[in-house]
């Protein structure tokens, strides 16, 4: 840990900005300037839209622009819909937004297999960077995936092994092969 | 064209995507000539903000040459090499007359409680971003600023955000000549907090981070004193110690959501994300700043709720200050800084990836590889 204490007079353009009229309230500082409350400006040209725009029902008016990246769609797009009934100040507005957006990952899987394109997951999380900068890392996280991966298959086999032997079921065979 | 296209958490790649097209007659048409990864990127990449959605493309620091216009646009044309702030702004509405670009009433449906930005998820208007080829650029004669012929693209780009953030941090803490000041957060934007707090006059300008080649770079590029929390048992109590007990005068929260230092406060806020992020900065923040001090909030949350200490925000009489940042209102004063070689943001790229190798941009970023601090992307070449 390094203490380094600076020497101002080292440092250009030092105070350069320094203003003691700095107000703490900037930069709300033209409110006086308004003429009017409420929304009364002049708008620019209103944007035509001809996508599915969910819209906060604290706006009462449509912006004037509109992004028009990735309309809803699919069930997360249902589940955003409904958030949109919510206010932003609505904690379940968030979550179910957040909900959404998890299973949009989902979808998005989905529509990469529709159209033929296997997601090289890997490499869109960056795998390549992180064998080149980081191998012992990825060594290890390859050994933990590949250690739990090989527990949850010895637990999954010995439970449906246990299962295939259990007395019960043995009674049952037993019981119903005299009948036959 | 090409652009980065968001598959979820961690996963991203890039996709040949529509050319954007006019949709406004206030909107131009920009190729990227420069587009960054911001720290708040990795907020969308994390899957920490809510409404993003599958397919969109992120990017709001870019710079590029102007293609096409609107027909009501007149203060660009073909050919400009223009810079973009990240604020999407009408330049009209009762916000924008006020200075607060960052806060345009004309141009986010989604949400009321932030404007327009570029590429960051539907909760910020659901626009695509410069991560890519082409981008549209509404509102074209608002905040586009043609680059100077003498100033370098590489600082031009960092206009946009990086530097009007982390000088607005500076400016919102009301620095006072031989103020001590503290930045949590050693990133880009931490790194010109520190910076411009000199600018502002501060006596005294302390880092905290836990990376040490962030806090080793900060030592000499703001320049700055700097500790590594995870060498401290008690970051408040550390903190008085250096300020005779008091507290600083002015602490700055460069760090946001994303936060590291905190077990529960991980859990509770980043795994588990019933908070909006982790907000153990803003924590320290409140706790190390002197009573009646200023807290200057400028890392990126998510829009539910934190848990901090809001009493002793009233018990100290703390000024809390936040903000997007009024990049257009910023601008003619932080050209003149470069110009004058008062602040060098160019110095803190560290990296410059081609568009295709964007998945491992980020990964370099996020995972904090091989050194970086801001990575650069060229989506059409050198």
């Amino acid at each position: 840990m390094n203490k380094n204490l600076v020497d101002t007079s080292t440092i250009r353009g030092w105070g350069a900005d320094a203003n003691a009229d700095n107000d703490p309230t900037f930069p709300i500082r033209h409110r006086e300037a308004r003429e009017t409350d409420g929304l009364t400006w002049t708008r620019p040209t209103q944007q035509d839209v001809d996508i599915e725009i969910l819209q906060s029902i604290e706006h009462n008016r449509r912006p004037a622009v509109i992004g028009t990246s990735t309309p809803p769609s699919g069930l997360s797009g249902m589940i955003r819909r409904y958030a949109f009934r919510r206010s932003e100040s609505d904690w379940l507005h968030w979550l179910l937004l957040m909900g959404a957006d998890r299973l949009n990952v989902v979808e998005g899987v989905i529509e990469d297999l529709g159209k033929g394109h296997v997601p090289n997951i890997p490499a869109e999380m960056g795998a390549r960077a992180e064998w080149k900068h980081n191998k012992r890392g990825l060594v290890t996280k390859a050994a933990v995936l590949a250690g739990l991966t090989t527990a949850t298959i010895l637990v999954l086999s010995a439970r449906r092994s246990k299962d295939e032997a259990k007395p019960g079921d043995a009674d049952m065979l037993a019981l119903s092969a005299p009948e036959e | 064209m090409l652009a980065m296209n968001y598959r979820g958490p961690y996963r991203v790649r890039v996709d040949e995507k529509p050319m954007p097209a006019l949709l406004h007659p206030e909107d131009a048409i920009v190729r990227v000539t420069r587009s960054c990864i911001c720290g708040s990127d990795l907020h969308l990449y994390h899957g920490m903000v809510p409404d993003t959605r599958v397919g969109t493309t992120f990017g709001h620091e870019f710079c590029g040459i102007v293609e096409q216009v609107g027909p009501e646009v007149r203060n660009l044309k073909p050919g400009d090499h223009v810079l973009v702030p990240f604020n999407i702004a009408c330049g009209k509405c009762e916000f924008c007359q006020q200075g607060l670009f960052g806060n345009c009433h004309e141009s986010n449906a989604q949400a009321t409680a932030v404007g327009g930005i570029f590429g960051y998820s539907h909760t910020a208007g659901g626009y695509d971003g410069g991560q890519a080829q082409y981008v549209r650029v509404p509102y074209a004669d608002v905040g586009p600023m043609v680059i100077p012929d003498w100033m370098d693209p590489d600082d031009a780009v960092l206009l946009t955000d990086v530097v009007p953030t982390g000088y607005q941090a500076a400016e919102m803490g009301g620095i006072r000549p031989g103020d001590t000041v503290v930045v949590f957060g050693a990133g880009p934007v931490g790194l010109m907090a520190a910076r411009s707090a000199w600018l502002f006059g501060a006596g005294r300008v302390i880092v905290i981070d836990h990376i040490e080649y962030r806090l080793d770079f900060a030592r000499t590029y703001c320049p700055a004193e700097v500790y590594n929390f995870r060498e401290i048992d008690d970051m408040v109590v550390f903190l008085k110690k250096q300020t005779d007990s008091l507290g600083a005068d002015v602490c700055i929260d460069a760090v946001g959501g994303d936060a590291a230092g905190n077990a529960l406060q991980t859990l509770v806020g980043t795994k588990l994300k019933l908070e909006a992020g982790n907000a153990i900065a803003l924590h320290w923040a409140i706790n190390s700043v002197k009573k009646g001090g200023v807290v200057s909030i400028v890392g990126v949350y998510g829009p539910t709720g934190n848990i901090i200490p809001i009493g002793n925000v009233v018990n100290k009489g703390i000024t809390l200050r936040a903000n997007q940042a009024s990049v257009k209102r910023l601008l003619p004063r932080l050209v003149e800084h470069i110009r004058e070689g008062r602040i060098d943001p160019k110095a803190m790229i560290t990296h410059r990836v081609p568009l295709a190798d964007i998945a491992d941009a980020y990964h370099l970023f996020s995972a904090k590889l091989d050194g970086c601090i801001k990575p650069v992307l060229l989506p059409n070449g050198a």
